[in-house]
């Protein structure tokens, strides 16, 4: 019996009468902990982990076509506002080359009139002198056939007109 | 243990404690194979190692079926613990034993599952620790030891036995590694059974010694309950050590049999 068995030797592990019943139930044990842990528990947690590692894996893989996404948005933003900025510089330059245009054409148009004007002007200023130099003659000449006449020099008004025309290119 | 004996001794003419004056410390009591239903005890019969036993199973299923069944992307405390456990026992397998060792990770792991339950269940008081008996983890350390020296014939055939030729010593020193390698070859299921078995036993022991003195010494009881509260620390410690240190060494010896080159 058992409890004689380790009371001759003190301790109850050396009592070989409970081997076999020990040794029975733990190779009963080991075989249903077996089966249970490598049928049932452990395909179960490997499910678990690979379905978290397949799920990790697909979330990376999502972000990073976010982030592709995000920089290919980025760069269409950059080259529609560089595109926005050419066509401004374009827009700018056409108005200034149209004006320019229009400048040049108003300041040709003005050049012109004032060049007429001052033709004009000075065709004016030549038939003033001009008359003012005949009745310059005139009035020389009458001057003369006066003074003449005062002095009651006998002369012809036609030699006197001719000496006083000579006299006043001569001196003129 | 001299006390054990002196009471072991008593009780074969008069079944009373009391005779040796109250302090009637039976430190190996708790290791006693005792028949659940009474009677003789015979290899069938159900006993506390049955019960103590299928609690382990219990204990093992709850925390890998039980703690692991919400199956969450993110998961509860009980079925991290469950994959932390997992994990831990797949990595060293794999990292202990190489990478063609993996297909015998549940073998292991169920060695290490029945191991660490069975001396946590031990610690519980009145428990019964099935791996404090020799007879127990003598036949783990032997079914180990045959699986792992038959794996090894088979896969490798007589390569295996280059095991024990150490190519990279002197050869007229090579016999004679070759004969010490040999007997530390058959001491190992001797030394991983008896170093489990004994952890466990003799933290059972001292435990029970010095509840044993509480009961004794009356007022000053405090002094060995705080003994016994800073040992079962120590106890649980050695509890998880000693179930991982057992798989560890599997894993060791697993290795040989698979790369039995040096």
């Amino acid at each position: 019996m058992a409890e004689t068995a380790a009371a001759g030797t003190g301790m109850p592990q050396l009592d070989l009468s409970t081997f076999s019943n020990q040794i029975f139930w733990l190779v009963v044990t080991m075989v249903v902990l077996y089966f249970v842990m490598s049928r049932v528990a452990l395909p179960r947690v490997a499910a678990v982990l690979a379905d978290r590692r397949g799920t990790i894996t697909s979330d990376i893989a999502a972000a990073e076509e976010y982030k592709l996404k995000a920089q290919q948005a980025e760069e269409a933003y950059n080259k529609a506002l560089a595109d926005a900025r050419a066509e401004a510089n374009r827009i700018v330059e056409a108005a200034k080359a149209e004006m320019q245009a229009e400048l040049d054409v108003q300041i040709a148009k003005a050049d012109a009139e004032i060049s007429a004007k001052s033709a004009e002007s000075e065709r004016r200023i030549r038939e003033i002198r001009d008359s003012a130099l005949e009745m310059v003659t005139d009035v020389s000449k009458d001057v003369t056939g006066d003074i003449l006449r005062l002095f009651d020099a006998k002369a012809d008004a036609r030699s006197v007109n001719a000496a006083v025309s000579a006299r006043l290119k001569g001196g003129a | 243990m001299r006390l054990g004996k002196a009471r072991v001794r008593n009780k074969g003419t008069r079944p009373v404690a009391s005779e040796s004056g109250g302090l009637s410390i039976k430190p190996m009591e708790q290791f006693e194979v005792k028949a659940l239903f009474g009677g003789d005890i015979s290899w069938y019969t159900p006993t506390n190692v049955t019960l103590w036993m299928a609690l382990t199973v219990v204990a093992a299923s709850a925390l890998m079926i039980y703690g692991a069944r919400g199956r969450a992307l993110v998961p509860s405390r009980a079925q991290s613990a469950a994959e932390m456990t997992y994990g831990f026992i797949y990595n060293m397998v794999k990292d202990v034993a190489g990478h063609d060792a993996v297909r015998f990770f549940p073998h292991i792991f169920t060695l290490f599952m029945f191991v660490l339950f069975a001396n946590l269940l031990g610690l519980i008081p009145f428990a019964f620790t099935t791996t404090s008996h020799i007879a127990v983890t003598a036949v783990l350390a032997l079914t180990v030891f045959l699986s792992v020296t038959t794996l090894g014939f088979i896969l490798n055939g007589t390569k295996f036995l280059g095991l024990f030729w150490v190519s990279s010593a002197p050869l007229a020193l090579r016999p004679v590694l070759a004969l010490i390698e040999l007997i530390s070859y058959f001491a190992r299921p001797i030394s991983h059974s008896i170093r489990l078995a004994g952890a466990m036993m003799a933290g059972h022991a001292v435990a029970k010694v010095f509840a044993g003195f509480a009961s004794a010494l009356g007022a000053a009881f405090f002094v060995p309950v705080l003994a016994v509260t800073a040992l079962y620390a120590l106890e649980l410690l050695v509890a998880v050590i000693q179930a991982y240190v057992f798989t560890i060494l599997t894993c060791v010896y697993l290795r040989d049999a698979l790369h039995p080159s040096h």
